[in-house]
Formats: structure tokens, sequence, C-alpha cells
């Protein structure tokens, strides 16, 4: 069935929307991401502009990082305290994001810009994570077990000042750090469409040390409010955020998290991480394929104004 | 085609028709219409195509000897600002490097006409009536001067069959079929993707190579109910749209916490 978006202007295939929806919000759901990694390339492959994916993408992960929150804050795995110090930081972040997205389209630079950026992150990120997975992995067939956090190792992260006791993730740490991830993560998310959960997590158990039972929960309040706030920023500056594609895409991308993070309690922690890191190393190498290989057309129109 | 009977003949009709031709009280008068002058854009629409149909009238000052006509159909969409970015191979990696703009050029441009431009006049009159894609004036910035270019410029011909790829751009030349001497008519295939606004049309008689007559109409596209809804809403109230979106977005995950809650 075809539907007209009232923003992007071209007809779509409702049911193709739905299921790319459904497709990532099962791997968000099942890794505790917000796929937006997956959702804005996939939505700029099927024709709609990158100005206008991006931006419409954002408020799809608000939605389904909104239901993961809801659940998690149930069971008590957010940590309110460090939620707010890491969005006090992002939301600067998403600002300076919004800024530079609208800069880059002016330059004509955003589509090299985005993907330059998805190679990097990604390939760096993914291979990390597809590293430290195997070799989880393999340290459980020899039986040895390490935990993820080591009490008492303390980096220089923990010789900074401004220190906050965090009570629910149990953690004395300086907000420096903190706040700083979360500006980052708030930039990288409104430039490129996603909403860095996969950075997050990552920097959240191995930089901060924080445990993995509220490492989830809290970086989707994180992921929840920078991308309304990206949302809000798009629709005032850019006004490129399509509604009709976000809802579908919410309707999709909520349900198949549901479903996804149930086939996610079902496999191991190192499984996961290795499957995600493969994930995220694909679409990676995907991007940088793309920009060494010679395009099939070196030409392409934007509009960029007029009365049209 | 004429008959030639004789060179005289040929000739006098030749200073006759030139005189018409100057003249305002036109010999032949063109009546043209589309079949649609308001498409609507739905949450359905998916393109359309419209027909356009008319007749050459002519009166008695019309040559007897003037039987076959030529006809040629420009429909014009609106006008908008692009550019066309050229990637080049720098550090390895593939990026935007030059680029042309292209100022006030139509958005959709569909140009058709019942044999080939050749056919119908000579190169002088295509290049001055803009018959053909290659013919048409389309503005670049050079500098800090605004012209158009040869037509095998590598960003003009870029931009032409990136737009043609679309079905934006269209250049066919047996599109319209006379189905009487006077009678004639063309289908104006819109895709999804079309613009919206205001399509001119501009209806073009030629005969002997000559610009015979011409006459203008018009179509709107337009986005209607929720369609125009969205669309201005988003461009006038962006703050409200904005969270009318985000509050969209916390329904949504709300809804499906609850729908889908374990126990």
């Amino acid at each position: 069935m075809q539907l007209y978006l009232p923003i992007a202007d071209i007809p779509v295939n409702i049911f193709l929307i739905l299921a790319m929806g459904a497709a990532v919000g099962f791997v968000s759901g099942m890794f505790g991401i917000g796929g937006g990694f997956l959702m804005t390339p996939l939505l700029i492959f099927i024709g709609i502009a990158p100005a206008v994916a991006v931006a419409s993408v954002a408020s799809h992960i608000a939605a389904s990082s909104f239901s993961g929150a809801i659940s998690y804050w149930r069971r008590r795995a957010i940590d309110p305290a460090l939620a707010l110090v890491l969005l006090s930081g992002g939301t600067i972040g998403t600002a300076l994001g919004v800024w530079t997205f609208t800069l880059l389209r002016s330059l004509g630079q955003l589509d090299l810009m985005i993907a330059l950026s998805y190679v990097v992150l990604l390939t760096a990120v993914g291979g990390l994570m597809f590293w430290e997975g195997l070799r989880s992995i393999l340290r459980v067939r020899r039986g040895v077990v390490i935990p993820l956090r080591r009490s008492g190792s303390h980096g220089w992260i923990h010789g900074l000042p401004l220190k906050m006791r965090f009570k629910r993730s149990k953690i004395y740490l300086s907000v420096i750090p903190v706040v700083a991830v979360g500006l980052v993560i708030g930039f990288i998310g409104a430039v490129m469409g996603i909403g860095g959960g996969f950075i997050l997590i990552p920097i959240m158990i191995y930089l901060l040390r924080v445990p993995t039972s509220t490492v989830i929960g809290t970086s989707m309040v994180l992921t929840l409010v920078t991308m309304v706030f990206a949302t809000m920023l798009h629709a005032v500056t850019n006004h490129l955020v399509d509604a009709v594609l976000a809802l579908i895409l919410m309707v999709g991308g909520v349900t198949g998290a549901q479903f996804g993070a149930r086939a996610g309690q079902k496999i191991r922690g190192e499984h996961l991480r290795l499957l995600l890191g493969l994930l995220i190393l694909a679409v990676g190498i995907r991007f940088a394929i793309e920009l060494v290989i010679r395009p099939d057309d070196l030409f392409i129109i934007r509009e960029t104004g007029g009365n049209g | 085609m004429i008959e030639r009977r004789s060179l005289a003949t040929f000739g006098m009709m030749l200073v006759l028709s030139m005189a018409f031709a100057a003249s305002p009280a036109r010999a032949e008068r063109l009546i043209a219409s589309v079949s649609n002058h308001r498409v609507t854009v739905t949450p359905n629409y998916s393109g359309e195509e419209l027909v356009l149909f008319g007749s050459v009238e002519k009166d008695a000052t019309t040559p007897a000897s003037r039987t076959s006509y030529d006809l040629v159909v420009s429909v014009i969409g609106p006008r908008a600002d692009m550019v066309t970015r050229r990637k080049e191979r720098k550090f390895g990696i593939w990026i935007n490097t030059d680029y042309r703009e292209f100022l006030k050029v139509p958005t959709y441009l569909a140009l058709f006409s019942n044999r080939p431009f050749d056919a119908i006049a000579s190169p002088e009159v295509q290049r001055r009536q803009q018959l053909g894609l290659n013919n048409v004036l389309l503005t670049q910035r050079v500098g800090t001067d605004y012209a158009d270019v040869v037509p095998n410029d590598p960003f003009r011909s870029a931009f032409v069959r990136l737009r043609a790829e679309h079905g934006l751009y269209r250049e066919e030349t047996s599109a319209v079929t006379f189905l009487t001497p006077t009678l004639f008519r063309t289908g104006i295939p819109l895709p999804g993707e079309v613009p919206i606004g205001t399509y001119e049309v501009d209806i073009k008689l030629f005969s002997d190579g000559a610009l015979i007559t011409r006459t203008e109409t018009a179509f709107d596209i337009v986005k209607v109910g929720f369609e125009q809804f969205v669309a201005t809403n988003a461009r006038q109230n962006g703050f409200t749209y904005g969270l009318v979106v985000a509050f969209m977005a916390l329904m949504t995950g709300w809804m499906a916490s609850i729908v889908f809650r374990k126990d």
C-alpha cells in the first residue's frame, strides 16, 4: 500500500517502512540500543533525503527508548542521578549537533560528514566490541571468569575533582567525565541521526565503570531525552521532521523492540556483544566501501531553495 | 508538409504566411485544455497521468493548402534553485568537490512533440523556441555571471540526466498524437515524487518550420487535507509541530510498554 509522505514529498510503501521499523526495533530491543545507525541508512537507501531521514529517525528512537525506559524503570534498573548528570551534557551536545548539522547542510558536505563519521565510529566501536566479545567467549571456553567490573582498579578518571555519589549504580565518580560523555553522545546523535546508545554503553561500562545492571536503562534515558530534544530542534530549525514517516517507524519499532528484548534475554552476554559488534562493523564497512569505490554516479542534485 | 504545386504559389504562400504570422489576427487558433486543472495529493497519491487535448482552429485567412501541423508541448513545473555536485577522488575517498548552481530551473520539465524536433524546425528555431532538453534555458551561476552553457557541459548534462532518471525531466518526440489533422492529444505523466506547485503548459504550433501560434494553460498540484495540514504546520509552527511529534513518540512508546507488559 502506497502512502504519500507530506514532508519527504515522496510516496512510500507503508508495509516496507513498517517492516524496516520492526526489524530495526528487534535489533534495538535485543541489544538495548536505539538502532538509529541502522535506520538512517535504510531510509536514505529507499530514497528519502538524508536530512529528512536524520530528522525523522530522532523521533523514532525517542519512542523506542521511551518504551524501553519504562520497563527498565519498573525493574529499578535506571540510575536517575547518573541520567541527570549525563543529560546536562547531552542537551548542550545536541544543540551543538543540530547547529553543526544545519551548517554542514549549507556547505554541501553533510553526506560526506555523515558517511565519514559512520565509517570511523562504526568500524572502531564494532571492531572493539567484536574483539572483546570474542575474547570473553574464548575465556569462558577456557573456564576463566573475569568480571567486567574490576573493583578497586582506578584509572585517571577517578582522580578528577567534583566527585559525586551515584547511589543506585553504587559508584563514586567525578561529574566532569560524565558531562563530557553526555556532550559527545548528544552531539554525535544529532549530527548522525543516531541515539548513540551503541557508543554510550561501552563507554559507560569500560570508562565510567557503571555496573551492567543500570547501564542500559540509564543510557536509554539519555537517548530518550536527547532524541526528544533533537526532534524539537530539527522541527524548529530545519522543518524536516516527517510526522507520518516517524509514526510508521515508531509503531513498527516499538513492536519489534519487544520481541527483540525477549530474544536478547535468551542469548548469553558475550555472544550478544559479539553479534552486536559484527553488526556495527558490517554497517561501518559498508559505508567505507561506498566511500572508497568509485560511485555509479559522480553527480548528485540537491535542491537549495527558491520558490519550489 | 506542403504539396508544392509550383514554385510561384509556394513563394506567394510563404510571403502570405509570414505576413499573417506578424499580424495579431492569426490564421490559426489553438484551443487546449488539460483533463484536470487541480491535481490533489492525498495519502494514497503515487503519481498521476493528465491528458492534454486540443484542436487547431482554422479561419478564413488560413492558407487553404496548409494541411499539416507540428505541435510542441512544454510542461514546466515550479522553479527552484538547485545545485549539482561532482564527486572526485581525494585522499583515496570519493567526496563532493566541484559544484554548479542552477538558478530558478524547472523542478519538472516535459517536452512533447508529434515528431523529432529536427524535423519540425531548423536548429536556429529550435534554439530560439527552446525545443528539446538540449535547448531549454537552464541558467547557471558561473562566477558572478548568470548564463546557460553548451548542452554537452558535464554539469548540465548530468543535471538533465539525473532529473530524467526520476522521470522529472522528459523529452518524447512521439508523445503528441494528431487524432485528426487538427485534433491532438498527449499524456502528461506525473511521477509520485513530482514537486508541489503550479505547472505551466506551453503549446506551440509549427508549420513549415516556423512558429504559427501558441497558447498557454496551467494546472496545479496541491496538497490537500491532512498532507497540507502537516506540511503547513511543519513549516509555520515548527515548535508546536516538534512538540506534537515528540508527544506522539512518547505515547507510542508508552502504549507499547502497556500492550506488551508481561505481567
